[in-house]
């Protein structure tokens, strides 16, 4: 089984002019996932994108817990469980031999795992399907962006189709459009970083192998000396390559497929049949925008910041930023909030994209000496690591993407029985929209969403006491992000409200 | 203070005996990495580290001898 590359039809401009409430321009993983949550919040949105297709090629790859928390809030989980490649366990490889593996260990009793696998191209057709299926997202192919005015009271946008030019005025428009962000140029923003003086050469290879479930990643292997190599396994018996080919390496010649099949070939070893998917040559650079929002216009995931690949950091970062701000835009349309409460998703993304772009940073630094010091020094913890336990912590193939703790810790999940039966705790919390208070005892009655433990939901497994550790007449809110961001006294009506009215910014 | 400087000198040479330059600069990167696991405190390390950049000559050890803590 593998999939079919859809091809969304344009269509024409209505009116020279139009006027949408929230316009998301972009329509990759983050621009569908922030036009979903929007939507699922009851806010119809217009998607304009330049494409007519989602992701050519697995690219993301590598979904973290929280981003399937994010996937499960907004309705598709089961999907990335059922269809997505689980896995734990990572091995690190040094020349010819097995340095050490590691298990992510994940923690018993939450719905999703550390990580699942799955090509983007999945992700995106299935938030395609959702986004359209809630009526409230008007998805607009082949409708390019093409200029921007950014104005205090409204945004307009020039927008171009196959079948002419219209006009686009927006109350908010969301920045999706990717690392070579064009509302980004057009508005002459800075987005300065660290260029890193390497190539690496992408592949996602179809074929029948019985390699674990793993991630396995090769320093200076004999297949491909003096380099570094990536195997993740993928749904629809398609594995994803990464080779690191060096600054020098010539992009257009090793695009080739006779040159790829060559390397995959080196590295499966003789007898192994398979079959070239996709391919692409990257460099990449770690950097971000000074600020995320600018006015009316607000720039997330890959627009607005840029990581290595190393850890998967890139992807959950963007859905992570549509998770932070949709819930906060949402709350100004209705007029539940003020509209400086959209400066909090700078104050509380900016520093978790600093967070990645420091350990992808520093990953990369190890992955890809740059000097004769910093060669001997990875070679030494490898060789360290092979033998001796300490040095393990030392060895960076890339720290895997975990939630950002600056603004509080997302809920954690629990098994629960509701009614009886077996359930999870956070498909309760911020599935409506809205706050959530999760008490043990007695609550206030405030209009938030209450679940009381021992009479809405069954704490039979103990986990939510062990893990929010509440006494008896305590509560903590969480946000419609699935964020902790209060723990006060249930019965207390006054500071349970004030609580969420200082988290709104009122 | 180790209580034979002499004989620890004098391993220390042992070790390198034979090594090529880039062999050298591995071992002793090994040895940097254990010493630093078996010391186990950051602040003490990262002392360590600014007294090794700052002894010596050159223009760089003689910026940062002025800020560097003497032993």
């Amino acid at each position: 089984m593998s999939f079919r590359q859809p091809r969304f039809p344009a269509m024409p401009p209505r009116a020279a002019e139009e006027a949408a409430r929230v316009v998301v321009v972009g329509a990759g993983l983050v621009g569908l996932t922030a036009a979903l949550d929007l939507a699922r919040r009851g806010v119809p949105v217009v998607v304009v994108d330049d494409d007519d297709t989602v992701s050519v090629g697995s690219r993301a790859i590598c979904f973290a817990k929280r981003t399937l928390e994010i996937y499960g809030r907004l309705g598709l989980g089961a999907r990335f469980l059922e269809k997505g490649v689980t896995w734990k366990v990572g091995r690190v490889f040094h020349r010819d031999r097995e340095t050490y593996s590691f298990d992510l260990l994940p923690e018993e009793g939450h719905e999703y795992p550390a990580f699942v696998n799955l090509q983007q191209y999945y992700a995106e057709a299935w938030l395609v399907e959702a986004c359209t299926e809630t009526g409230l997202v008007d998805l607009r192919w082949r409708h390019a962006v093409t200029g921007i005015e950014n104005g205090a009271q409204a945004v307009r946008l020039a927008v171009e189709t196959p079948f002419g030019a219209y006009a686009l005025h927006a109350d908010w428009v969301l920045a999706c459009d990717g690392a070579r962000s064009f509302l980004r140029r057009a508005l002459g923003l800075r987005f300065e970083g660290q260029v890193f003086q390497d190539r690496f050469l992408i592949a996602d290879v179809r074929m029948q192998a019985d390699f674990p479930a793993e991630r396995w990643f090769w320093f200076d292997p004999p297949f491909h000396p003096g380099q570094s190599v990536l195997l993740h396994k993928q749904p629809d018996d398609l594995w994803r390559i990464d080779f690191q080919l060096g600054w020098d390496a010539d992009p257009e010649a090793e695009k080739d497929p006779a040159r790829v099949s060559a390397r995959i070939a080196a590295m499966l070893g003789p007898g192994r049949p398979f079959e070239l998917e996709w391919v692409s040559i990257y460099t990449f650079r770690c950097r971000r925008m000074e600020r995320f929002r600018h006015g009316r216009t607000i720039f997330l995931g890959d627009a607005a910041h840029q990581v290595s690949p190393f850890g998967a950091r890139g992807g959950n970062g963007g859905v992570q930023d549509a998770d932070n701000l949709c819930w906060k835009l949402a709350a100004v349309l209705s007029g539940e909030a003020p509209e400086s409460l959209l400066d909090s998703y700078d104050a509380e993304r900016i520093p978790a994209a600093d967070e990645n772009i420091l350990h992808s940073t520093r990953a990369t630094d190890f992955i890809t000496p740059k000097n004769e010091a910093a060669r001997a020094y990875r070679d030494a913890v490898l060789e360290l690591a092979a033998r001796y336990a300490f040095a393990r912590p030392f060895v960076n193939s890339g720290r895997l993407s975990r939630p950002y703790l600056g603004y509080g810790e997302p809920a954690p999940d629990a098994p629960i029985l509701r009614q009886g039966r077996p359930d999870w705790l956070l498909r309760h919390i911020g599935a409506d929209g809205g706050f959530t208070l999760l008490a043990r005892g007695e609550a206030a009655e405030t209009g938030i969403r209450t679940l009381i433990i021992g009479r809405d939901i069954e704490d039979h497994s103990g986990l939510i006491a062990e893990r929010y550790r509440l006494a008896e007449g305590e509560a903590v809110l969480i946000r419609p992000d699935q964020h902790i961001c209060a723990r006060l006294p249930a019965r207390e009506r006054d500071a349970i409200l004030s609580a969420r009215a200082r988290v709104l910014g009122r | 203070m180790i209580s034979d400087p002499d004989a620890f000198y004098a391993a220390l040479m042992d070790a390198h005996r034979g090594l090529s330059p880039e062999e050298s600069r591995r071992l002793d990167a090994k040895l940097v990495l254990i010493l630093a696991d078996r010391i186990g405190d950051l602040p003490t390390l990262l002392e360590a580290i600014a007294m090794a950049r700052a002894a010596g000559s050159g223009p760089v050890a003689d910026r940062l001898a002025k800020e560097a803590p003497r032993a």
